[in-house]
């Protein structure tokens, strides 16, 4: 009878989920899978952008937990305290204490209001709104039915945060939203961002700068918020700029799970340093991060933590058996843009090449349209929810390479 | 991307002026960085201009605001009075790192 071996996963959302499942399959006997995770739910994450306008019914984006985790997996409903790395155990909140052979933090990012002064005041989820919470986006959702014009600010206050096109998906869908009801005329929509534009990479913003002064949309560019006034009902900056609203829709600042800090295993937002290729944490060979919860300088994504889960379960096998890790991951994402009126835009790259024009090589679904509008990107955005229930979870191949691939698209 | 002359140093920038290559870098272009910035350094901007260079060598990205501020222990308000408007930008562009980008 072999010793067993734990494999120790903190967090079962995307990232969490899917390499627990495709490594069940695969791990040899003596390893057993334990799963921490603090909420009984599961939200497709990508389907907030569209419960404020009643896009998609509150349903469509939750499930529970248990039923997504494969049997054999020992699912461990609590949250983390702290993980101890030189005793190689996981404390959790409820005193129990889980050791671990290998451990992987795929405890996420999570929008934090209460880091910007004047958020959590008795405005928020009212004028002051979120979609970044399944709350926070039904909220909004019943403030938008009640809205009949005025100054509409959509705002970032730092980044990075998860799925950075978000905000700007909303800003496209509440114009489209609000010329579908006639309330366009009598509404003012403003875009505010810590960067200096919309779009901040030459080829996107060649081929994509004009979209937002075609749909009217004011860009306020160099806004650092220092703090939320919802007496007055302004944004003021660092530097005394203000930026009045009626009804704001603001994304707090992202950070990575409080116990990654308390553990000494983050940076200043909490994100774990980790080798960006392998996911290997920092000065550890066992402890890995994956998902929004490392550091690594890629858009914090669903797409990001599926083709890095591909890479990781690879690797993983090898390292276990005390070989080198031979898989890389070259920071390969790809992400649909809705851009209102039915259309989308998709986006793919890596670590070194930014997002290019071109086609993309969809499986099923044929080539898409890379940096341009389409109805068949955003027929794909739509078809995406089921595939992420029914085959990224469960750990399904989508016929996806993790690797990006320059097969159509037009050099920069 | 074109190649200029800074401080008598032949470098290549891109379409807003910043360096592509930032091995091309050296003390000696800051200040003329800074003047077209439309600043005259301080030891307080050097301290900033240090560790902006240490920590994108260590990590191979530009640092975020908030990460040149928690590190350097320098209040974002002040790093505003350092480098007026555009704190992050301009920081990246005297120390001959690329801007702060989103993804797209």
């Amino acid at each position: 009878m072999e010793t067993p071996r734990n494999l120790v996963v903190l967090g079962a959302g995307t990232a969490g989920t899917m390499v627990v499942n495709s490594l069940r399959r695969r791990l040899p006997a003596p390893w057993r899978i334990t799963v921490v995770e603090q909420h009984d739910t599961h939200d497709y994450q990508p389907g907030y952008l569209f419960l404020p306008f009643g896009a998609i019914a509150p349903e469509q984006v939750r499930r529970r937990t248990r039923g997504l985790v494969h049997d054999g997996i020992d699912l461990v409903r609590a949250g983390v305290e702290r993980v101890d790395t030189a005793e190689h155990e996981v404390h959790l909140a409820d005193g129990r204490v889980l050791p671990y052979d290998q451990l992987v933090i795929a405890t996420g990012t999570t929008p934090r209001p209460d880091q910007t002064q004047g958020t959590l005041g008795p405005q928020w989820h009212r004028e002051v709104g979120e979609f970044y919470t399944y709350e926070g986006a039904l909220a909004l959702r019943d403030r938008l039915e009640t809205f009949t014009g005025g100054r509409l600010v959509v705002h970032i206050t730092e980044l990075p945060i998860k799925c950075p096109v978000a905000p700007l998906e909303f800003t496209f869908l509440a114009d489209d939203w609000l010329r579908r009801r006639g309330l366009r005329e009598r509404t003012e929509l403003v875009f505010v961002t810590p960067l200096d534009g919309a779009f901040t990479k030459p080829v996107a913003s060649r081929a994509l700068g004009g979209l937002l002064a075609e749909k009217g949309i004011t860009v306020e560019a160099d806004f650092m918020v220092e703090h939320i006034d919802q007496e007055r009902r302004v944004l003021v900056s660092y530097d005394e700029r203000e930026v009045a609203y009626d009804q704001l829709v603001t994304v707090p600042v992202n950070m990575g799970a409080d116990f990654v800090a308390v553990s000494g295993l983050g940076d200043e937002l909490n994100y774990v340093p980790v080798d960006r290729h392998t996911f290997l944490a920092d000065g550890l060979d066992d402890v890995f991060a994956l998902g929004d919860a490392s550091n690594i300088p890629t858009s914090k994504a669903g797409s990001v933590a599926h083709f890095s889960v591909e890479v990781f379960t690879e690797n993983f096998l090898e390292h276990i058996a005390g070989r080198p890790m031979t898989h890389v991951f070259d920071g390969h994402a790809n992400c649909f843009v809705e851009s209102g009126h039915g259309k989308a835009l998709l986006l793919d790259f890596n670590y070194d090449t930014e997002p290019l024009t071109g086609t993309f090589p969809f499986p099923v679904v044929g080539p898409l349209t890379l940096l341009g509008e389409s109805r068949a990107n955003h027929l794909g955005k739509l078809a995406f929810r089921h595939l992420y229930w029914n085959a990224l979870l469960p750990g399904r191949p989508l016929g996806l390479r993790p690797q990006m691939s320059m097969a159509g698209k037009h050099p920069a | 991307m074109t190649t200029t002359t800074i401080a008598g140093h032949p470098v290549d920038v891109n379409d807003e002026g910043f360096l592509t290559d930032p091995q091309q870098w050296s003390e000696d272009l800051a200040p003329e960085l800074a003047r077209l910035a439309g600043l005259s350094l301080t030891e307080d901007h050097w301290r900033l201009i240090r560790f902006l260079r240490e920590d994108h060598a260590a990590r191979g990205e530009t640092p975020t605001l908030r990460r040149v501020a928690t590190a350097t222990g320098t209040p974002v308000k002040e790093l505003f009075a350092l480098f007026p408007g555009k704190p992050a930008k301009k920081m990246a562009y005297v120390s001959g790192l690329p801007k702060p980008k989103g993804c797209v």
